[in-house]
């Protein structure tokens, strides 16, 4: 199979960009997206012009560092999978694929389809943490999790962080990434000495970074490559609004052992 | 969790102490990275289960040792002399690559390595495959050197510049575990040596303890880890061996019979 792309091209984030078009060699239908553009870009390096940039680690959609929106859809046409686990069997001979990087004013492009996500660093520093002591290695099991609790928590804990969500909002909002990472500690008990903290924290540096807010068109959870649901972000404004009502705890005098 | 197939990496990597540091102080290695539970029999999904276990239960436990031992501010800087020397190598290699006007993509030596490593370091290895393979690697790492075409500019992003350093570093680590597969005369776990397998005629198979083609393991001569030692490029590297002492629980050898 051959196909027609039209990829997005920027050289860096001070120039303008625009799409380009690009015949693909004959391709093999078992192909991973990502490993066509490695042929494209592989013809193009031969050619002496510049391959196309975009983002890839793991390849198994585990990482979050791939992205890309296919014709129009962040991780393309399937659900509940990454770019990366996308096959060239889901285009058909001839098929003309556009290509844009993930597009969010928080998400600067950085080059061609790679864009900057180190805004979501900046809220996991926020108050993606809990305390830990220190010393010798606790006992396995020493502290019970409820089962409902910890399936809830794992579901969360898929989040790979990819910034899809984002890009596919209308309001670039960063809620569904927010809650999951919000939830997957809020709900199990190492989570809940910083449990009010942390989500305000982590959605005031949301807001600080410039994400829009969430009028709940369930676009994330449709394009979440891990099928994380809108339940996690009613979670997080429950949890949002009694640490408002709470308020800043007091300091108290004297801490310390 | 899920998992599915894929093509996986190297098995073993860098040497640790019981605490997860590498033999450079503060340098704590976790998960597939180090070698302490890789190199010998690796089933489906274990490299997550070590990143869990490495980073869940031992490095909580094990680094705050070694952050109590350091104070604040008495950290290296960058202008200490290793620092300085490690960014000039860097910095020469980079210019290396963007000046070489050779022909080849790094893209084309990364497939024509694996090509390599899957034809005769791959499942199945036998030492004339091998030592076919430690001709053409010496002679894949200076064509390397001389051939190489690198697109894009040195301060731009630039994918093939990393990809070209990276390439370089999976040629000396492919070699290595070519020699490291031809030294290790026995079959064990991931890597299996066609001469080292149970036939028709052996007693054991007699008595039908094994089948025949089962692995052929050698615990007198074999049962240790072998660590090696850079030397230099090119060098052949120094092999330290670290027994495999048991005292309570004893190595057996699975058998499928
Ligand atoms: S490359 Fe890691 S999730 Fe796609």
């Amino acid at each position: 199979m051959k196909v027609t792309l039209k990829v997005w091209r920027q050289k860096n984030k001070s120039t303008p960009g625009e799409f380009k078009a690009y015949q693909t060699p004959e391709l093999n239908g078992n192909m991973s997206f990502l490993e066509m553009l490695d042929v494209v870009n592989e013809g193009l390096a031969n050619k002496g012009e510049e391959p196309i940039a975009f983002d890839h680690d793991c390849r198994e959609g585990i990482c979050g560092t791939c992205s890309l929106v296919i014709d129009g859809k962040p991780h393309g046409p399937h659900q509940g999978i990454a770019t990366c686990q996308t096959y060239m069997r889901s285009f058909e001979d001839g098929d003309e694929i556009y290509v844009e990087p993930f597009r969010a004013a928080p998400f600067e492009i950085i080059k061609d389809l790679v864009c900057d996500r180190k805004s979501f660093d900046r809220i996991q520093q926020a108050g993606g943490f809990i305390t830990v002591r220190t010393g010798a290695a606790p006992d396995a099991n020493s502290i019970p999790v409820p089962k409902d609790n910890s399936d809830l928590a794992m579901d969360a804990a898929q989040c790979i962080g990819c910034g899809a969500c984002v890009a596919a909002c209308k309001n670039a909002s960063a809620m569904l990434f927010v809650a999951a990472k919000v939830s997957h500690l809020g709900l199990l008990p190492q989570g809940q000495p910083e449990r009010f903290k942390r989500v305000k924290a982590m959605v005031d540096q949301m807001d600080k970074e410039g994400f829009g807010s969430c009028s709940v068109t369930g676009s994330c959870e449709a394009v979440c490559p891990k099928s994380i649901t809108l339940d996690f972000i009613a979670m997080m404004n429950r949890d949002y609004a009694v640490a408002l009502l709470k308020g800043d705890p007091k300091p108290i005098a004297g801490g310390g052992a | 969790m899920r998992i599915y197939p894929a093509v996986h990496y190297t098995m073993g990597g860098l040497w640790v102490d019981y605490n997860l540091m590498s033999n450079v102080s503060g340098l704590f290695v976790m998960g597939e990275a180090n070698f302490s539970d890789h190199g010998a029999n690796r089933l489906g999904a274990s490299a997550l289960m070590q990143g869990l276990a490495d980073g869940y239960f031992v490095i909580p436990a094990t680094i705050a040792g070694y952050l109590a031992t350091q104070s604040p501010g008495k950290r290296p800087k960058t202008d200490h002399a290793s620092f300085v020397q490690a960014e000039e190598n860097i910095r020469n290699m980079q210019k290396l690559f963007m000046n070489s006007k050779g022909k080849r993509t790094p893209a084309s030596f990364h497939k024509e390595l694996g090509k390599i490593m899957w034809d005769y370091c791959g499942m199945a290895r036998n030492k004339a495959g091998l030592e076919k393979a430690l001709q053409l690697l010496p002679a894949l790492r200076e064509e390397f050197w001389q051939n190489i075409n690198v697109m894009g500019q040195e301060m731009d992003w630039n994918q093939s510049l990393e990809q070209a350093g990276r390439v370089a570093d999976f040629i000396e680590l492919g070699e290595l575990l070519c020699l490291d597969a031809l030294k290790r005369e026995e079959s064990c776990g991931g890597h299996f040596r066609e001469e080292y397998q149970y036939t028709p005629d052996d007693e054991e198979t007699k008595k039908g303890l094994v089948n025949p083609g089962d692995v052929k393991r050698r615990d007198d001569e074999f049962a240790h880890v072998s660590a090696w030692e850079f030397a230099g490029v090119g060098k052949q590297p120094i092999l330290n061996k670290e027994p495999l002492i048991y005292e309570e629980v004893h190595m057996s050898t699975r058998s499928y019979k």
